[in-house]
C-alpha cells in the first residue's frame, strides 16, 4: 500500500531505520528518567536528559485509536482507499502513527492486539506498519494482580 | 482581588470580510489593510493611533514587521506569534497585557487569507503542516491532515465514553442553523442530522458535513485600554479573562486523545475573570470539525469528560438553545481559511453590542471565544464581557 512518500531520515533516527533493513523494531529509553521515547530524539522529552539507550521491542501492541481514510492526502494514495490509519500503543513502549494492515480496514477496532509487520521501501529499509495479531488476544490477561 | 488584566483592556473595533462565492477580491495586502481601516473606523480610530500590531500569516519571515511597513505603523508593540487557528485568541491575550502594562496603548490583530482563489489560481493551498517530523514519522502512513487527526480523537472519544455520530452530527447541524440566519455565510441550506451521517465519510468517523469548507476570510480586531475605549464610537467589549496552552504538534504525540489544552487554557481564563462557566451566556468555539467543539464543551467545564454527546444532544448550542455557540455559523458554514479563531472574536463582539442582527441573542453580558490550533496542538481562551461586567 503506502509506499510514497519514502520517509526522511534525520541523523537521532539513523539506527532506528538502519534497524528496519533487518526488520526490528527499536525504540529510544531514558537512562535517567526511565521514559519511552518516541519519536526518535537527541533528548528525552520528560527530562531533557541526554543519555538515551536504544532499546529492542517485541513489536506487540494495542490499537488506541483508529480513523479508516476513505479520502487520501496525495494522488500516490488514491488506489490505496480505503486504509486504516492508527495509534499504536507498543507493549512497554510509545505510541505511534502508524497503519493496521492485512485485514479489513473497516474491522479494526480500538483495543485490538497487533503486532509489528514490514514493508519494504526501495532503498532496503522497511515501513513499520502493524497487523491484526490473534496470538495477542488469547495472551491478553489485563486482570488486576 | 481581581487579575490586574481583567477589563483593563478593551475591543472597540471589529470588521471581517468573508463571500458568498467563498472568494475575496484583491491581493491579500490589499485585503489586509481593508480590515484594519473598516476595523479602526468603527472605534473613530486612524493607523496613526496604532502603536502594536499583531498579524502572523501574509509576508515571508516577520509578518508583523512586513505589515507595518505596508500599512505606514511604526510600533512600539509588535507580535507575530503563531498557533495556528488559535493566534488570534493568543494575540488578544498579549494584546491585553501589552495595554495593562502601557507598553501599547492601541493594538490592532490582522489576519486574511485566500486559500480558496489561490488553490483556483492553481497556487498553493495550505501545505504548511509538512514539517520535518511528519515528514518522517506521519506522512508515510497517508494520515490526511488535519481531518485524520481529529478523526482519531473522534474515534477514541466515542470508545471510551460511548459518544454517538448522531450527536457529532447534531453540532454539525445548529451550527448550520445559525448560518441560515445570517446572509454572509458561506453554506446556507438547513441541513438534518440524516444528512450529516448521509455525506460521504471522508475520514472515520467523520463525514463531509462535519468538517469545514475552505474559503477566503479576513477580519481584524483593535484593542485599547478600557479608560481610552470608553470615549470611543462603540461601547467597549472588555477583556475579562484570557488563558492560553499547548500540549503537542503532531496528533501522534497528544497526550490523551480526549483531554485537550482547553482544559488549562478555559481554567486560566475563567480564574482571570472571575467567573464561571455557568456565567456565559453565549459561546463562539473553534469548530474546525464537529470533534472539536465537543471536546472544548467538556475541556472548559460546560460538562463533565465524557458527557459532550448528551449535552449537545438537543440542540443546546442552537438557537433558543441553553447555551448558543457559534452563532455566526461556524467554521462549519460561516467561512473557513485555514484559520477560524479571528472571526470567533468577531462575533462574539458583535453578539456583546447587539449588532448581530437575525442572529443575536437576549441579554448577552458574557461571551467565550475558544481558538484551537493545529491538531487539537494549542488552545486560547478568551472571556468577554458588557460594561455590565466592569
Amino acid at each position: 500500500m503506502i509506499v510514497p512518500p519514502v520517509p526522511s531520515e534525520e541523523a537521532a533516527s539513523a539506527p532506528f531505520w538502519d534497524a528496519t533493513r533487518t526488520q526490528r523494531l527499536v525504540f529510544q529509553r531514558c537512562d535517567d528518567c526511565g521514559a519511552p521515547v518516541w519519536y526518535p530524539r537527541a533528548v528525552c522529552p520528560t527530562c531533557l536528559s541526554g543519555n538515551l539507550t536504544w532499546t529492542e521491542s517485541t513489536g506487540r501492541g494495542t490499537v488506541y485509536s483508529v480513523s479508516v481514510h476513505y479520502r487520501a492526502p496525495a494522488p500516490e494514495l488514491t488506489d490505496a482507499v480505503p486504509y486504516a490509519v492508527a495509534l499504536v500503543d507498543l507493549d512497554g513502549g510509545p505510541r505511534m502513527l502508524t497503519n493496521v494492515v492485512d485485514c479489513d480496514p473497516e474491522a479494526v477496532r480500538i483495543g485490538d492486539p497487533v503486532r509489528a509487520t514490514w514493508r519494504a521501501l526501495p532503498d532496503g529499509r522497511h515501513l513499520l506498519q502493524f497487523a491484526p495479531d490473534p496470538a495477542g488476544s488469547l495472551a491478553d490477561p489485563p486482570t488486576s494482580q | 482581588m481581581s487579575h490586574p488584566m481583567r477589563g483593563s483592556a478593551a475591543i472597540v473595533g471589529v470588521a471581517d470580510e468573508v463571500s458568498p462565492t467563498g472568494e475575496l477580491d484583491g491581493e491579500l495586502r490589499a485585503i489586509e489593510a481593508r480590515v484594519v481601516r473598516a476595523a479602526l473606523a468603527e472605534a473613530g480610530l486612524t493607523i496613526a493611533d496604532v502603536d502594536g500590531l499583531f498579524t502572523c500569516t501574509g509576508g515571508t519571515m516577520m509578518p508583523s514587521v512586513e505589515l507595518a511597513e505596508y500599512l505606514g505603523v511604526e510600533p512600539t508593540w509588535t507580535n507575530s506569534t503563531q498557533t495556528g487557528g488559535s493566534s488570534y485568541e493568543l494575540h488578544v491575550e498579549q494584546a491585553a497585557a501589552a495595554i495593562t502594562l502601557g507598553l501599547c496603548e492601541t493594538a490592532v490583530i490582522v489576519y486574511a487569507s485566500t486559500p480558496r482563489s489561490n488553490r483556483r489560481r492553481g497556487g498553493a493551498g495550505m501545505g504548511v503542516l509538512a514539517t520535518p517530523e511528519r515528514v518522517e514519522w506521519e506522512m508515510p502512513y497517508g494520515i490526511f491532515l488535519p481531518i485524520g487527526a481529529y478523526s482519531l480523537a473522534a474515534a477514541r472519544h466515542m470508545a471510551q465514553y460511548g459518544t454517538t455520530p448522531e450527536q457529532l452530527a447534531r453540532i454539525a447541524v445548529d451550527t448550520r442553523t445559525w448560518a441560515t440566519r445570517n446572509p454572509r455565510a458561506f453554506s446556507r441550506e438547513p441541513i438534518t442530522v440524516d444528512d450529516v451521517l448521509s455525506s460521504p465519510m471522508v475520514a472515520s468517523p467523520l463525514h463531509r458535513l462535519e468538517c469545514c469548507p475552505v474559503t477566503d476570510g479576513a477580519g481584524a480586531v483593535v484593542l485599547t485600554s478600557t479608560a481610552r475605549a470608553r470615549d470611543l464610537l462603540r461601547p467597549p467589549v472588555l477583556v475579562l479573562g484570557a488563558g492560553s496552552h499547548h500540549t503537542h504538534s503532531m496528533i501522534s504525540q497528544m497526550p490523551d486523545l480526549t483531554s485537550t489544552p482547553g482544559r488549562v487554557s478555559g481554567a486560566r481564563a475563567f480564574a482571570m475573570a472571575g467567573c464561571s462557566p455557568a456565567e456565559v451566556d453565549v459561546v463562539q468555539l473553534y469548530d474546525s470539525f464537529t470533534i472539536t467543539v465537543l471536546l472544548a464543551l467538556e475541556d472548559l467545564g460546560f460538562c463533565a469528560k465524557g458527557e459532550g454527546g448528551p449535552f449537545v444532544g438537543d440542540g443546546t448550542l442552537g438557537p433558543g438553545g441553553a447555551l448558543p455557540g457559534q452563532t455566526s455559523g461556524g467554521g462549519l458554514s460561516y467561512t473557513h481559511p485555514g484559520g477560524f479563531g479571528m472571526f470567533l472574536l468577531v462575533e462574539a463582539v458583535r453578539q456583546l453590542r447587539g449588532e448581530a442582527e437575525a442572529r443575536q441573542v437576549d441579554d448577552v453580558d458574557v461571551v467565550l471565544a475558544h481558538g484551537c490550533g493545529g491538531v487539537l496542538s494549542a488552545t486560547s481562551t478568551i472571556v468577554l464581557g458588557s460594561e455590565a461586567t466592569a
